[in-house]
């Protein structure tokens, strides 16, 4: 029950605990219950929405980050990867297999705070052997959402 | 009377078939035309998923194109789509249908209808349909020259067709049970033990049964039983269905049947003079839908069935009861306490609140004192006609 729960939350955090009772037959005090559990054990990060910023005309950078590091004793990639993620120009991070490590994606408001960034924090890191950074130049799908709109269903009014 | 373009009023009046005049609905027309002219109307009277067909298979569809599959197929369907199918019924019911010959690609399960009723049916010959059902059964059997027999169902029974009642309605004349479950309009669906015992009347009396199971993947906790796989049963049905519903593959129009040879040929005899072969785009885009369709299914399913929970609750709230609909993606609310008609509530809905439903009355007597309401519809477009309904019937209650 929680896992169908979580699923229709994750497409649409605002509907109320009595709709996610209707839609999965159960009572409204155990959703209740299973939510606040969610949340206080973080299976449920946080709620929030997803904005095309582009609308409102706010310039948003973005770069994907590749990092290629030295693993080190004990504890692998995992103490470099937390020096890295730690700065909050860091919106998120992931080891990776492949040619390089850490895929690591950066906001900024300019692509020279984004380079000075790079330059400045994330390349001189002990351990870190090498970057290569790419700018976002378009968005074309967000987290499932395609920015240009959804499909209007071209449906005829009645059928029978 | 119509004007040519040379101003004249052109004198032809052709003359119109005495059995496509008797075909009815007009009376619902009048609905239809006055919902086209309205705008901002929330439309619960659909009839088709509002998915767009899965990615997947529209790309597959539109590589197809790119490859020149722009020729007619095999009268009788592509033959990958065919073993694909039989693969399929195979797989899901156990059923064994030779693709060689006791299948059928057709363009619907609309024209699959409409085949097995011609195949069938000599003038005169009565056909056992319940009441309310899908609207284009009647017409198919009196397309054909027979004669539909209804048996009453209703809410009380859940809307399930009962083998006695069928069994009263039999006589020399008859010819066929033809029924659909899960059901357009009631979302009922029939559980096995009683599908059984309609088995059993048609095997008694050696009566085809036309199985439309175009609905068969839209059940929602319970199973959908395939009447050609109950015992004994595979010889005497012809099993209808298709890629519309499910795969929401609404305008790909690709249907099949599944019978013996013989009432197969007998079928493809007539589509191969009226059809010549099903829309090939279409085949192409079906195969892909069998082959790698079903977590998409999977996934609308779940879709429509929180929806289906929504929407039945809120009717149920509101005092139009409302029984629950197991398949399909239908409601069927009683408008009873309201006192009005089901058109009568269907027409002052639409111009009062501009929610447009399906008035009951037009899938047959039984449907009276209901309106068909079709929650493949967003959450948010559910949500908002509920509101409009609550407020017309607090209005007239
Ligand atoms: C019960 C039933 N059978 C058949 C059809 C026709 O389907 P198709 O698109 O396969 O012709 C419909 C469509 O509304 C239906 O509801």
């Amino acid at each position: 029950m929680l896992k169908e729960i979580l699923k229709i939350l994750e497409g649409d955090a605002r509907i109320t605990a009595e709709k996610l009772a209707t839609m999965t037959g159960t009572q409204v005090a155990e959703v209740k219950k299973l939510i606040k559990k969610a949340e206080s054990d973080r299976t449920i990060l946080k709620y929030k929405t997803m904005i095309n910023w582009d609308k409102v005309g706010d310039e948003q950078v973005w770069a994907l980050i590749e990092v290629k590091i030295t693993p080190q004793r004990d504890v692998g990639f995992d103490a470099i990867a937390e020096r890295i993620y730690r700065f909050p120009q860091a919106r998120s991070a992931y080891l990776v297999s492949g040619t390089y490590d850490l895929a690591v994606l950066v906001m900024g408001k300019s692509m020279h705070e984004i380079s000075d960034f790079v330059a400045q924090k994330l390349a001189p890191i002990e351990g870190v052997q090498g970057t290569v950074t790419h700018f976002l130049l378009k968005r074309f799908k967000e987290d499932g959402e395609i920015l240009a709109g959804r499909e209007e269903t071209k449906r005829q009014p009645v059928i029978l | 009377m119509t004007i040519n373009p040379q101003g004249q009023q052109d004198k032809y009046r052709g003359k119109i078939s005495q059995r496509v005049e008797r075909l009815s609905p007009s009376g619902i027309r009048k609905f239809f035309d006055l919902l086209a002219s309205m705008e901002g109307v929330i439309s619960l009277g659909v009839g088709e998923p509002d998915f767009a067909t899965p990615w997947h298979i529209r790309e597959a569809a539109i590589y197809s194109l790119e490859r020149g599959y722009t020729m007619y197929t095999s009268n009788l369907g592509m033959p990958e789509l065919r073993e694909l199918l039989s693969r399929y019924l195979k797989d899901t019911y156990n059923l064994e249908y030779e693709p060689g010959g006791e299948l059928l690609i057709t363009v619907g399960v609309s024209e699959a209808l409409d085949l097995a009723m011609r195949a069938i049916i000599d003038p005169g010959d009565e056909v056992i349909m319940p009441d309310p059902c899908y609207v284009a059964y009647s017409s198919c059997v009196i397309l054909a020259g027979g004669i539909p027999v209804m048996v009453p169902t209703s809410e009380e029974n859940s809307f399930e067709v009962s083998a006695a009642d069928i069994e009263a309605q039999i006589t020399s004349k008859t010819r066929a049970i033809l029924l659909g479950y899960p059901s357009n309009p009631t979302g009922a669906v029939m559980p096995k033990d009683k599908l059984k015992q309609v088995a059993e009347v048609a095997r008694r009396h050696n009566l085809a049964v036309v199985s439309d199971e175009i609905y068969a993947k839209l059940v929602y906790g319970v199973p959908h039983t395939c009447l050609a796989a109950l015992p004994g049963m595979k010889g005497q049905t012809i099993l209808l269905g298709g890629f519309s519903k499910a795969y929401a593959m609404t305008g790909w129009r690709i249907g099949y049947a599944a019978a013996s040879s013989e009432i197969i040929s007998a079928m493809t005899k007539v589509h191969q003079y009226t059809i010549m072969s099903a829309p090939t785009m279409g085949q192409v885009a079906a195969i892909e839908a069998l082959r790698a369709g079903k977590d998409s299914v999977a996934e609308m399913v779940e879709d429509y069935n929180r929806r289906r929970l929504v929407i039945v609750e809120g009717l149920n709230d509101i005092g139009l009861s409302c029984f629950e609909p197991k398949g399909a993606f239908y409601a069927f609310p009683s408008i009873k306490a309201t006192g009005m008609t089901s058109e009568e509530f269907a027409e002052k809905l639409l111009i009062e609140e501009k929610v447009a439903v399906v008035p009951g009355n037009a899938f047959g007597k039984c449907g009276e004192g209901y309106v068909r309401c079709c929650y493949a519809t967003s959450l948010a477009d559910i949500e908002e006609a509920l509101s409009r309904i609550k407020r017309f019937v607090d209005r007239h209650c």
